[in-house]
């Protein structure tokens, strides 16, 4: 009696659980997610973490590269805009855009390039050489 | 006064108009540098000049940034 109890209160419990984990497995592909080209060029090195927020290309790349950057270069910068606009208190675009390259930067995968204060392009390792201001 | 009424009037006849173009063409010298004048016009900006550097960036604003733009990343993966 006791044990059928227990089942009775926990079949909810369970029910509601399985249901977060399926929307969980529904929501998971249906959020976008890196574009496959992008994706390669990175792993490639033809593209980079910019200290400012920004992509970068590393080097001479072909214009398919370079337009992969700025597709998404532009697209970065309206949602640097909306945001900063949206924070309270507001914040300029360039203070939005250096704290997103510095998150991006810290965060980056082992091997993939990102801008060091210097200026010159490096492979991550570890940890990131950033700007002093970086959280 | 007979010099006076010889000379005056050889004047006219062998200068004709010749006073005249020379007025017309100091009265359009004038007209056309005010014209010019009128158009030239410089504005001083209304907002300051601002050179925009990393520089000019604020570590406190980074701080208080950050927790918005590690949300930023998970809200927008695709650009990341």
């Amino acid at each position: 009696m006791a044990m059928n109890r227990t089942l009775v209160a926990l079949l909810p419990r369970a029910l509601v659980g399985g249901f977060v984990l399926a929307g969980l497995a529904v929501a998971a592909p249906a959020l976008a997610q890196r574009d496959p080209a992008y994706d390669a060029a990175r792993q490639a090195g033809q593209v980079g973490e910019k200290m400012d927020g920004y992509l970068g290309v590393v080097g001479d790349q072909p214009a398919a590269v370079r337009d992969l950057v700025s597709n998404i270069n532009i697209r970065r910068r309206a949602n640097y805009a909306e945001r900063a606009q949206a924070a309270q208190p507001p914040a300029t675009l360039q203070e939005y855009a250096f704290t997103q390259g510095c998150i991006l930067i810290a965060r980056l995968e082992n091997g993939l390039k990102y801008q060091t204060p210097d200026g010159g392009w490096e492979t991550k390792n570890g940890t990131a050489r950033r700007d002093p201001r970086c959280p | 006064m007979i010099g006076r009424d010889l000379t005056k009037p050889a004047r006219r006849v062998h200068r004709p108009g010749m006073g005249m173009r020379a007025t017309t063409a100091g009265m359009m010298a004038v007209l056309g540098s005010v014209l010019a004048g009128g158009c030239i016009s410089v504005t001083a900006p209304n907002e300051p000049i601002v050179i925009e550097l990393n520089i000019n960036i604020k570590q406190e604003v980074i701080y208080r940034l950050a927790d918005d733009v590690r949300q930023n990343i998970e809200a927008n993966p695709e650009i990341f």
